[in-house]
């Protein structure tokens, strides 16, 4: 299946989506509201079964000056059709709430945890949503482009107290 | 006369498996709840190797994050060089010379073979068989051995470039995988003499750390684990990158989902990865193994003396705060790790280092589906699902 067919196929139920090909890969970018109803429809599709969550991600545009300032990255996969669809959605720095995939797919599981500790998206209705590598006393979101490299870790908490 | 009923009561229990157990293989640290020998419920804690690996992609260039490539899964650091040159090369759009391609190929199916060498041993070694862990762990050396005579290290090769390679591979480097595709296949014998029909290794495997298809899917495991319960999936084949795609070999699946056939899995890998090599090996071309553009990749010493450019070229390339810009986008290239898909998703802003850079490691996605698989196993076979899994924790918590 080739990229026009599958931008034909989500056009015609998301005429919302916008499209970007890069480098011979597909992305496709979707507003939040819809991020469920969409996942769900990529997912139990006949024709285009994206049936494996392969990654999801975050990435902090604050460096580039962009509306709105995360994005979450998705990376879709259909057996079906050996195909890879990655799936981006925007989310304001006020607004952190994302609709969680932990319905859809098991592997979202640790996956938004991570996210959630690195950035900071409050994935809605996630089961179980804690810290997974960092400390659970751990402060901050550390892959934010405004937590430094140098982090106020351990060390420097110390020292502040002494 | 009626047999008088016992009535067994046990105790929920709260077990605390790692961080320092043996047969954790690192630092992983496992909260079991038992029911008497039972395990009800297995919550791995993780990030104890936790390094900011990710976070470091943002402040080094692209060449120096080959370094740190090397201690996410240091069993196979070769892979993790291979799969992140491949990635920065295609966000690049630059093709690497043949001779360099045939060259990360063949290491790339050594390093399979060197992996899968460590995991048989010390998954044996867990169970109980002792044996099995000397075999392997003397192909293991040969192998490094020959690791250590193309990069100079053994474990932390940081093989690749961006564009190519470190250097060229010694003049004896055919021989010597020669001799090795000679000496291999008596190992593999040994093992499989040892292992595959032992009835403690079968009693030990067999049936254990079930995983469905369905469930392997949905929980997005891959590599062995997935090859394990039935999909034929591997990147090798599916998104054929480097010369894959002009080899013969196979893709081993088997159907049960438990332990012993993602055993058999693997064992089978080895022989393909061995096909792979000699394939590759037959046909290695002669040539540059760098890029021609200099600007991407290291000139030759004599250009370097002897021209202009060359010397721009060198200082550009070896300058801090200089070093080669990489257009703007954002790509996502997987590559077949032993234990795995190892993708890297790379954001690039259009400067000399990645806006953002992401690992997807192997092991992380399925140590998740941990749970799933040791749920209603008794606590000994705890041991044998987390071996079969082949855990690397500096992979797993970058």
């Amino acid at each position: 299946m080739d990229f026009e067919t599958i931008k034909k196929r989500i056009s015609e139920k998301f005429p919302s989506v916008e499209f970007e090909e890069f480098r011979n890969q597909l992305s496709a970018r979707i507003n939040k509201a819809d991020l469920l109803d969409f996942m769900k429809f990529l997912k139990e599709d006949k024709d285009l079964h994206f049936d494996y969550l392969t990654d999801i991600t975050g990435v902090d545009y604050l460096k580039m000056e962009r509306e709105p300032r995360f994005d979450v990255v998705y990376h879709l996969y259909s057996f079906k059709n050996n195909v890879r669809l990655r799936v981006k959605c925007g989310v304001p720095e006020d607004d952190l709430d994302v609709p969680s995939l932990t319905p859809l797919w098991g592997a979202a599981n640790w996956l938004e945890r991570e996210a959630f500790e690195m950035f900071g998206f409050n994935f809605v209705g996630h089961p179980d949503l804690r810290r997974l590598l960092l400390p659970d006393v751990f402060d901050g979101f550390p892959l934010r482009k405004d937590y430094p490299l140098r982090g106020r870790g351990e060390r420097d908490v110390i020292l502040d107290l002494k | 006369m009626a047999q008088p009923s016992y009535e067994i009561k046990t105790d929920q229990m709260i077990l605390n498996f790692g961080p320092q157990h043996p047969a954790t293989h690192g630092t992983l640290r496992i909260v079991l709840e038992l029911d008497g020998e039972v395990v009800k419920k297995a919550e791995p804690h993780i990030g104890y190797l936790h390094s900011g690996f990710e976070k470091l992609g943002e402040y080094k260039t692209y060449n120096q994050w080959i370094t740190l490539s090397d201690r996410m899964n240091y069993l196979s650091s070769l892979a993790n060089n291979i799969g992140f040159a491949e990635a920065v090369e295609q966000l690049i759009g630059i093709e690497i010379p043949e001779r360099a391609k045939y060259i990360r190929t063949i290491l790339a199916e050594l390093t399979r073979i060197s992996d899968h060498m460590v995991w048989v041993g010390t998954h044996a070694l867990d169970i109980g068989a002792f044996t099995a862990f000397l075999y392997a762990f003397e192909a293991r050396e040969h192998l490094y051995n020959l690791f250590e005579h193309v990069c100079g290290a053994r474990l932390t090769t940081s093989y690749t470039r961006i564009g190519g390679l470190m250097r060229d591979v010694p003049e004896d480097f055919e021989d010597m995988v020669k001799w090795f595709l000679g000496y291999f296949p008596n190992t593999l014998k040994e093992l499989h003499g040892l292992l595959t029909r032992n009835r403690i290794w079968m009693d030990r495997t067999r049936g254990v750390g079930y995983l469905s298809k369905e469930d392997a899917i949905n929980c997005g495991v891959t590599g062995p684990v997935l090859r394990g319960s039935g999909v034929a999936y591997d990147v090798r084949r599916n998104f054929p990158y480097l010369i894959y795609d002009r080899l013969d070999f196979e893709i081993p699946v088997c159907d049960d989902g438990d332990v012993y056939s993602r055993y058999l899995v693997r064992m089978e890998e080895l022989v393909q990865s061995m096909r792979i090599v000699e394939q590759a090996l037959k046909d290695l071309p002669d040539g540059p193994v760098n890029y021609f553009d200099h600007k991407y990749t290291l000139p030759e010493k004599e250009k370097v003396y002897d021209t202009i450019e060359g010397l721009i070229h060198h200082f550009k390339n070896i300058m801090p705060g200089h070093g080669f810009n990489v257009p703007e986008g954002d790509i996502y290239v997987a590559t077949e790790a032993p234990n795995g898909e190892l993708g890297f998703y790379i954001v690039s802003d259009g400067t000399n280092k990645a806006y953002r850079l992401r690992v997807r490691p192997p092991s992380f996605v399925n140590y998740s589906c941990f749970d799933k698989m040791v749920r209603g196993n008794l606590v000994a076979d705890v041991v044998a699902v987390l071996g079969s899994l082949n855990i690397i924790a500096g992979e797993l918590d970058r």
